[in-house]
């Protein structure tokens, strides 16, 4: 193909290619189109257009069986970031399953926000089981508090009033353990405050649903056993064995 | 089949199987046993660059059948692996070392991530005794990519490095597709082993579900009969479930128009009465008034990216959305779903079928969106004394190519003519870096898609700025005797940079000149390919004709009108019914 006449009209023509009048393109200005009134939030959530738009925040405790492996705990905590998802606590601990260990969080979002939590949690590899607690669920936290030595019978007897030990106990510092739930532990701090406080620690909630209700979905109650057919596990074992060993 | 091997996994190969097909080595190492649960899992083509710490792999690949393709950045073997992943529809491979090697990579497997594309990416690492000291070329990959991968694994045991491999290749496949990565320290490749590794197969704390609740779709299905603009709208998810057939048959047999995602470019052929191409911020007007009044969103395989939906408050603002998708963490993240369908796309459309008694009565809205069809045609001027259109490239080089060619780009205004002007009409042959917008995704993801589909014709329409990025791998296109045509629509400009800033920035075009570019026709030549150049219409047609005609890799310079923009655009986290058709309507 060859252009004989370098004015000539290009020697194919396309489909859509023809002259406008004018910039742009046919039809009616942006403002002209019909448009109608937005009904979504900046969640997407549709919404009368009078509704109050705004999703509040709550607390909400997550509870997740994973595969005790390297780098478990910061697959989490990374999603987390990456996502950028509210978390409060995160306390992680083995359990009686040989390679499984359970991950409770506590997190303040809105109701679309711990809905995402729960499902990009479930998503991870690593991750078993995801389940979110009931307000009845049994919670706890652990919190060791170094106070000035300066009044130790006062000290002991803030103690005994939130049922904590004492674990150590010199000249002049105090150091107790109090545990129980979130407002048990925040009172406790605020009592002990007079003494005053110099160094604190707190593990964070860690949480189990009450009674018969599983924690997390499919695990049995009563016992140990956790929603996980072992047999592949089985084979594998070594390997995650060598994991833990070489994984920095 | 012969059986040459002790493997007590026999029983469990099916006649895909490549490993009983001919004599093999023997499994010595490591390293022979992660390529040998390559060849398990079936895989052909591998893309990579050698190095130090990845060398015990490349010693066993020299003992396979395994084509290693040796590319020139990894940068672009995770481009040319995702490609070849996409024409595929399997997990393409790449292979890097350690550090820079691996990070290297780091774009591509963002890239695939983003896309929901299938990839294994295969890296060295140094020895695990060695891990975290900083030695040589270290870099702690599996951190690096964890936010980036579907899941990485640190193979620390030679006897279980097959299956490691074999289950990240698996993994990359299953339910949403996407990248996972296997760091291989050194010690692990080199360390002597016999283990045959077993077949592929996914992690079992991994379960995407194929077929939706009966409920769920009940309910989905009475919200489609009774709507009455209703809307499909097909992303990515259907292109990558194989589903397309069964996505233009329910589009079909219920009436209902389709609007598309970038990613599901070709689920729909668009020149058929009911597609009505792709929505977006560079959308076919008519798309985005479709989604803006439907009063029904079918919405299968999309995550509702910010360049779909504008501003999230003014998405499809009247609609009830139905929401399919395999990924449940997908649905309502970011639009709310009020019929959340989870699910494999091909099953559940073939659910949904069934379960759909009568078609929504959509007459009026049909018409409705024939009309819109014709007020928002994507069109240009092209008068012959103007500077070379670059939307007519596009038509031209589509109309002098078959339907079943696959057009890879990389990123800016280029790729959105060549997604606006080509018309599209099969699946997996549109190849292009959507969500994370990587430019110079084009030229590899060429080379990718021309081994995956050698007997496809393969047009890489880049921008001069995109080109630039990755134009070292045409070296890679003349060794391997690729039959790629690279069609550079060159405006001397990182051009949607430029069209942002006279539009958003008073003009000021800061860093977007790029008229220092090479001559790209004689750096072709400089390469072993063909180049050409063509400034006007009469050159266009005969540099097309030619580069088309040429058996290799060939690259045309369009000289193209560098005021041209892209239009319509819809504002970013604007309204979809509000796009502009000129800049003086932004």
């Amino acid at each position: 193909m060859s252009g004989e006449d370098s004015t000539d009209a290009p020697e194919f023509e396309t489909e859509r290619g023809y002259e406008l009048d004018g910039p742009g393109m046919p039809g009616p200005a942006p403002d002209e189109r019909p448009h109608p009134e937005g009904r979504r939030n900046t969640h997407g959530v549709r919404i009368d257009p009078e509704a109050e738009a705004k999703p509040r925040h709550r607390t909400a405790v997550v509870s997740a069986l994973v595969e005790h492996e390297p780098g478990v705990l910061s697959r989490v905590s990374g999603l987390f970031s990456r996502r950028q998802f509210n978390i409060e606590s995160l306390t992680v601990g083995k359990t009686t399953v040989d390679g499984h260990a359970r991950i409770t969080l506590v997190v303040e979002e809105t109701d679309a926000g711990i809905d995402q939590v729960k499902k990009q949690l479930a998503k991870l590899k690593p991750v078993i089981q995801v389940g979110e607690l009931d307000d009845d669920a049994v919670r706890a936290e652990l919190v060791l508090l170094k106070v000035r030595g300066d009044e130790p019978d006062k000290v002991h007897a803030i103690t005994q009033m939130y049922e904590g030990q004492t674990l150590d106990a010199g000249p002049r510092t105090i150091t107790v353990q109090i545990t129980g739930d979130q407002q048990k532990i925040d009172d406790a701090v605020d009592a002990f405050r007079q003494f005053g406080i110099i160094e604190i620690a707190r593990t964070g909630q860690t949480a189990l649903a009450r009674g018969d209700t599983p924690t997390t979905p499919g695990e049995e109650p009563g016992h140990s056993t956790e929603p996980k057919d072992s047999t592949y596990r089985d084979e594998t074992d070594d390997d995650d064995e060598n994991q833990l060993t070489h994984q920095p | 089949m012969s059986e040459q091997q002790t493997t007590p996994a026999t029983d469990e190969r099916t006649e895909d199987d490549r490993t009983a097909e001919t004599t093999q080595t023997p499994i010595t190492t490591g390293a022979s046993s992660a390529v040998r649960a390559l060849e398990n899992a079936g895989v052909e083509t591998a893309f990579g660059v050698q190095g130090g710490a990845i060398m015990p792999i490349y010693d066993a690949l020299y003992d396979s059948d395994i084509h290693h393709v040796t590319m020139a950045h990894e940068q672009g073997a995770a481009h040319a692996a995702d490609a070849y992943g996409v024409v595929r529809g399997e997990p393409g491979v790449c292979l890097a070392t350690s550090g820079p090697g691996a990070t290297n990579l780091v774009t591509g497997i963002a890239d695939a991530d983003m896309d929901s594309d299938a990839m294994l990416a295969l890296t060295g690492q140094v020895p695990s005794t060695m891990v975290g000291s900083d030695a040589f070329q270290e870099t702690d990959t599996t951190g690096v990519t964890a936010p980036i991968t579907k899941h990485n694994y640190f193979a620390s045991d030679a006897d279980t490095v097959g299956d490691t491999v074999g289950e990240a290749f698996a993994l990359a496949a299953e339910g949403r597709p996407g990248p996972t990565l296997v760091d291989l320290p050194k010690d692990t490749t080199m360390a002597e082993t016999d283990r045959e590794p077993g077949p592929a197969r996914p992690p079992e704390t991994t379960t995407p579900p194929t077929e939706a609740d009966a409920e769920s779709v009940e309910a989905a299905a009475a919200a489609i009969e009774r709507a009455e603009k209703p809307l499909l709208l097909f992303g990515g998810g259907v292109v990558k479930a194989n589903a397309t057939e069964e996505a233009r048959a329910f589009a079909v047999d219920n009436g209902i128009p389709v609007v598309t995602t970038m990613p599901a470019i070709g689920s729909m052929p668009e020149d058929h009465e009911l597609c009505l191409s792709w929505a977006g911020m560079h959308g076919t007007g008519y798309a985005n008034m479709a989604v803006t009044h439907c009063d029904l969103l079918v919405a299968v395989g999309c995550r509702f990216d910010d360049r779909l939906t504008g501003g999230v408050d003014t998405f499809a603002p009247e609609a009830e959305v139905v929401h399919v998708d395999v990924d449940e963490a997908e649905i309502s993240k970011n639009v709310h779903a009020d019929y959340p369908v989870v699910g494999d796309a091909k099953a559940v459309l073939d659910q949904l079928a069934g379960e759909v008694g009568q078609a929504p009565d959509a007459r009026e809205w049909r018409q409705q969106c024939q009309t819109w069809k014709e007020e928002y045609p994507l069109a240009y001027k092209t008068p012959e004394d103007e500077p070379l259109k670059p939307q007519f490239v596009v038509e031209a080089l589509d109309e002098a190519t078959s339907d079943d060619t696959i057009v890879t780009t990389g990123v800016g205004q280029h790729q959105m003519w060549a997604a606006q002007f080509w018309t599209f009409t099969n699946p997996r042959t549109w190849v292009s870096s959507h969500g994370l917008g990587t430019m110079g995704y084009g030229l590899p993801a060429a080379i990718g898609a021309k081994l995956a589909a050698p007997d496809k014709d393969v047009v890489c329409v880049d921008g001069d700025g995109s080109f630039l990025m990755t134009i070292q791998e045409l070296s890679v296109a003349v060794r391997e005797e690729l039959d790629i045509t690279v069609a550079v629509l060159n405006n001397e400009y990182i051009g949607m940079v430029r069209q942002w800033q006279d539009a958003f920035f008073e003009g000021r075009r800061m860093a977007a000149e790029y008229d220092w570019c090479p001559d790209f026709a004689k750096l072709a030549e400089a390469f072993g390919a063909r180049g050409f150049s063509a400034e006007n219409y009469d050159e266009a047609a005969d540099a097309i004709e030619n580069a088309l005609a040429y058996d290799g890799p060939s690259v045309v310079d369009f000289r193209v009108d560098p005021a041209e923009n892209v239009y319509p655009m819809v504002a970013s986290g604007g309204a979809n019914g509000k796009f502009a058709l000129s800049e003086d309507q932004l």
